[in-house]
């Protein structure tokens, strides 16, 4: 396998694009995405930015242009690391049926790693949900289980988190409590996050640079005060 | 009744036919009183099924007299129809024809040969093509369900299957709840067949070897023997049919490809 340069960012996107039976999805877009930064990426419904996503995390296959992952091709690397390597946090947390700590262990266990119990209490008390491990994920709330599904992405040790509107079906309370999860993440532990959202507020709050798609173009990128306030 | 009318045996058979399609006429008229419309569907079906049924009785009326190994060119037909007739349940499925005919052909296909190599299945044309046909359609109509309950499940789970894909989950693992639910599904059918033997049904095999004069004991015992054949045969598709389809619906990227709306 190629080895990237210490230089290189942590993702790069090279000409990425999607087009399915026509339409396009996203097309030419060429950004990236420094360590320990965080990336809002802002549009209107349907601009793309949740394909823009599925491209980075692989769960489609780009038609055009390619990802960079600290400067290697991500087609070189086997999807199943990929993934592990970019953490997706789904808009609706889709938690397994169970217990918090046995959603937590899922994949860890997929390479044959068990997560140890004080690595679960860790994890649970930076999404604030200590002493939620044995929990059946039936009786959570919405915004506890979404927290849960931060967790177990990071259970993953990601190289990079990537949210798609992590707090778009929860409210206001809820809301709060999912981003100072990931607020914590980022302070505390320097991870780098693409965050996908509709809420230019909760971009400014969240992240320091701005990307704003629109049709499937990057039409603007850059620090987040000139892009959304310009 | 039809019996005083008529005395020679073509003109009888033919009444009884005509009879029991009208029945199931007056039952479609019944139902477009109720603004369900299967006329023409049931019609065409009724014609289409008395057609290809008269055919294979006369092919086996030629075939009596043909060698042994002919059947086995006629099995082999019947196997690819059922693969054509059981792929369009699974519409959208990637492969769904190769899924469908490979699986019928291994689970029935096994079944068969087992049998008549330790003699269960007579390997006389006049056995051996009846008894296959009725392994082959049900191992067709196990295969159809067990797709279309797949293929249903994965739809309804698209993003548990993706949110195990995005955590680092193999293909075949983020699927397998579904493949275990399609297999058992399918195979309902076949267990409440044996369950009710004797009890809600009394299969149209055993009623014909009593009318032919078979001892009822016998007639019993030889129906389960088919049964329990069927059953093995049906497990069998279904089980190479789910697993086959399970690989199909990935990408070499492990994406899942089936997805509502592509």
């Amino acid at each position: 396998m190629i080895s990237g340069s210490t230089s290189d960012p942590i993702l790069r996107t090279g000409h990425l694009g999607r087009v399915v039976k026509e339409k396009v999805l996203v097309e030419d877009a060429t950004f990236e995405v420094q360590a320990g930064e965080v990336l809002a990426i802002v549009g209107p419904s349907g601009s793309g930015k949740s394909s823009l996503l599925r491209l980075l995390n692989r769960l489609d296959e780009p038609t055009s242009g390619t990802v960079y992952i600290e400067g290697i091709d991500y087609r070189q690397i086997a999807p199943r690391e990929l993934r592990r390597k970019l953490g997706l946090v789904n808009q609706r947390p889709y938690l397994f049926p169970g217990t918090v700590e046995q959603n937590l262990r899922f994949g860890p266990q997929q390479r044959g790693e068990t997560l140890s119990q004080d690595s679960t209490e860790q994890l649970l008390a930076l999404v604030g949900l200590k002493g939620y491990a044995r929990r059946n994920v039936a009786n959570l709330s919405g915004g506890e289980a979404q927290r849960v599904s931060v967790a177990r992405t990071l259970a993953n040790s990601p190289l990079v988190l990537l949210l798609d509107e992590p707090t778009s079906a929860l409210d206001e309370t809820s809301k709060l409590e999912v981003e100072s999860s990931i607020q914590r993440i980022v302070r505390d532990h320097g991870l780098t996050c693409v965050l996908v959202t509709h809420d230019t507020a909760q971009a400014t709050r969240l992240a320091e640079r701005a990307l704003v798609l629109e049709a499937g173009h990057v039409v603007r990128n850059g620090p987040i005060n000139e892009v959304l306030h310009a | 009744m039809l019996k005083l009318f008529f005395s020679n045996q073509l003109y009888l058979v033919l009444a009884q036919a005509l009879v029991a399609a009208v029945a199931a006429m007056l039952v479609v008229l019944l139902a477009r009183r109720r603004g369900i419309h299967l006329e023409s569907e049931t019609l065409v079906a009724m014609l289409r099924g008395i057609i290809q049924i008269t055919a294979v009785g006369s092919i086996l009326l030629l075939l009596l007299r043909a060698p042994r190994w002919t059947s086995a060119f006629l099995l082999a037909g019947m196997i690819v129809a059922a693969g054509a007739t059981s792929a369009r349940r699974a519409k959208d499925m990637p492969g769904a024809f190769r899924v469908s005919a490979w699986s019928i052909a291994f689970g029935s296909g096994s079944v068969i040969a087992l049998m008549t190599w330790l003699g269960v299945i007579d390997t006389a044309i006049t056995s051996l093509v009846p008894v296959g046909s009725m392994l082959i359609t049900n191992a067709m109509n196990t295969n159809g369900l067990a797709l279309n309950r797949f293929r249903a499940d994965v739809l309804a789970h698209v993003g548990e299957i993706e949110t195990a894909l995005a955590l680092g989950a193999e293909a075949k693992n983020s699927v397998s709840p579904y493949v275990q639910a399609s297999f058992e599904a399918s195979l309902i059918p076949a267990i409440d067949s044996i369950r009710s033997l004797g009890i809600v049904w009394i299969p149209g095999l055993m009623a014909g070897m009593l009318l032919s004069g078979a001892r009822p004991v016998y007639a019993a015992i030889y129906q389960f023997v088919v049964l329990a054949m069927i059953f093995a045969a049906s497990g069998l598709t279904s089980l190479v049919s789910t697993l086959l389809i399970r690989d199909g619906i990935f990408t070499p990227a492990q994406q899942l490809s089936l997805q509502p709306g592509r």
